[in-house]
């Protein structure tokens, strides 16, 4: 049989007041995989990873990460994992290398400013190191984010929509990140809003929906539940781009108002 | 348990502490508004004050000022716990594997340090404007330990707000009330000339008595109750506090 996930949830819950967030949550995700969290905002993924990383208390159900239950062994989870969250968290005040010597001493490392070059090194940021993170920009102060959560190693990381807010290009350098680190045997939990980032980056995707997993299964498997691609008959408007080829060529040589033809 | 609090408070220390250090204007304002009140007061009001004692009207008033610069500087604790919860520097740490408390210990121990910067260019100004003890050593030691004590019950009672404020305004505006305390207290004017009931608040709240005490300090006088008094405020305004502070903590990260 499989090795114990990573990841296993089984009938999770949690309700603020009558707003019932989640209402049974079951997951498995495999160690070294990929698994994206769909869902549109409010689903209950941000909760969901909460609840995974200790910083919330489940009304019901069980979930375990890294073979630790997270309500009763929450130190031992604290131990296996890393949280990115939505929002960059980073000291801005600090710079950029000291948030990292931040972590590496919080996590008793033995070298922490060699801990930290290395990364800084890693993510292109060696020459932003000594500088205020409040100056970094979008794309930085994710990646120096990611950093922060890969020192010590976790074998398990969350990152909680990992590119809201993220410019296409810095979208896509998050991207080769959550690669390499899977490639590395990281099991990455992350949440998302967009298809196309659990199309790009993940093994399995779940889809939650009003505090349910209402689909979960492969990139592929989720295209076969789903109706089958059927040929419609679309009328095709121009675009805009189409139109302005149209007109720039015509101008060459004649005038560019409209020309009326016979 | 208790190595890794001591370890991880001491860490988080310092990156507050670093804080303050890149931004030295927190100390400055925390200072600046106790300094103009006490210009005001002393150059403006203090001629028509009679306190009935003996010493000048600058370290009369002086132990009142010291209260209101500790009053406006722990609103810096509030502000500074409100950003990390909301930036999710809070999120990061509560989910590794250090120990929790040692998260709040780290600002309320940055909010003394601060404070007490704060209250040394306090006392500098009034030294310039006249201020004189005949305070020991000892007697010093003493006044810095009623000080920190005070600080540190306030600085408590700062972190409710830091914890359940929405704005980063509502987190910092609790302590304007605080800062008006010494005003209704022996701070500046001496209670019996105030109205019975005014009075009656004036000598039963906690700055009368701290204040009391630490103008006893600096001018050699015999210490009665009133210390006893006034350590029992701070002591048990730091439980109060704490208990509080501990509650909105478990009621934010169960």
């Amino acid at each position: 049989m499989n090795p114990t996930p990573a990841i296993q949830i089984a009938g999770l819950t949690k309700s603020y007041g009558d707003v019932h967030v989640l209402q049974g949550v079951d997951l498995s995700v495999e160690k070294g995989s990929i698994f994206a969290l769909l869902g549109s905002n409010g689903a209950g993924k941000t909760t969901t990873v909460k609840i995974l990383t200790t910083l919330l208390k489940a009304d019901g159900g069980q979930a375990t990460v890294n073979g630790f239950d997270v309500a009763t062994q929450a130190q031992d989870v604290r131990t296996s994992i890393s949280l990115t969250g939505q929002f960059a968290a980073v000291d801005e005040i600090l710079t950029g290398r000291e948030n990292l010597i931040l972590i590496a001493k919080l996590l008793r490392q033995k070298n922490p400013g060699a801990v930290a070059d290395e990364l800084l090194a890693r993510f292109s940021l060696t020459e932003a190191g000594n500088r205020k993170v409040a100056t970094y920009s979008g794309g930085m102060r994710r990646r120096i984010d990611i950093a922060m959560s890969l020192i010590g190693n976790p074998p398990v990381i969350f990152l909680d929509e990992p590119t809201t807010g993220l410019d296409p290009e810095a979208r896509i350098e998050v991207w080769a990140t959550v690669k390499e680190l899977a490639d590395n045997g990281t099991t990455v939990l992350l949440t998302t809003q967009y298809l196309e980032e659990a199309e790009q980056l993940s093994d399995r995707i779940a889809i939650l929906h009003e505090g349910r997993i209402i689909a979960n299964g492969t990139l592929a498997e989720l295209k076969a539940m789903f109706p089958p691609a059927k040929q419609e008959y679309v009328e095709k408007q121009p675009s805009l781009e189409e139109i302005f080829l149209a007109i720039t060529s015509k101008s060459n040589g004649a005038s560019a108002t409209p020309v009326k033809e016979s | 348990m208790t190595t890794r609090f001591f370890g991880d408070t001491a860490v988080l220390l310092g990156r507050s502490l670093r804080h303050i250090g890149r931004s030295p204007d927190t100390i400055v304002t925390t200072a600046i508004t106790p300094i103009a009140m006490m210009l005001m007061f002393v150059y403006v009001f203090g001629g028509a004050i009679d306190t009935g004692s003996h010493e000048s009207y600058v370290s009369y008033q002086l132990p009142g000022i010291l209260l209101i610069t500790i009053a406006s500087g722990i609103a810096y604790t509030a502000y500074r716990l409100f950003q990390d919860k909301n930036g999710g520097m809070f999120d990061r740490f509560q989910s590794m594997p250090i120990a929790r408390s040692a998260v709040l210990w780290g600002h309320v121990l940055t909010s003394v340090v601060a404070n007490m910067i704060s209250l040394v260019v306090v006392v500098l100004v009034a030294l310039l404007m006249g201020f004189r003890t005949s305070a020991s050593v000892l007697d010093w030691l003493a006044v810095v330990g009623i000080l920190a004590l005070f600080t540190l019950a306030l600085t408590w009672l700062a972190v409710v707000p830091g914890l359940t404020a929405g704005t980063v305004e509502g987190a910092s505006a609790f302590s304007y009330p605080l800062i008006f305390l010494p005003f209704l207290s022996s701070a500046f004017v001496p209670t019996d000339t105030m109205p019975g009931p005014v009075r009656a608040f004036a000598e039963h709240q906690p700055v009368t008595s701290i204040v009391d005490s630490i103008r006893a300090i600096f001018a050699g006088q015999e210490l009665g109750n009133e210390l006893w008094i006034a350590l029992a405020w701070c002591v048990g305004l730091l439980v109060v506090a704490y208990v509080l502070a501990t509650a909105a903590y478990r009621r934010k990260f169960a």
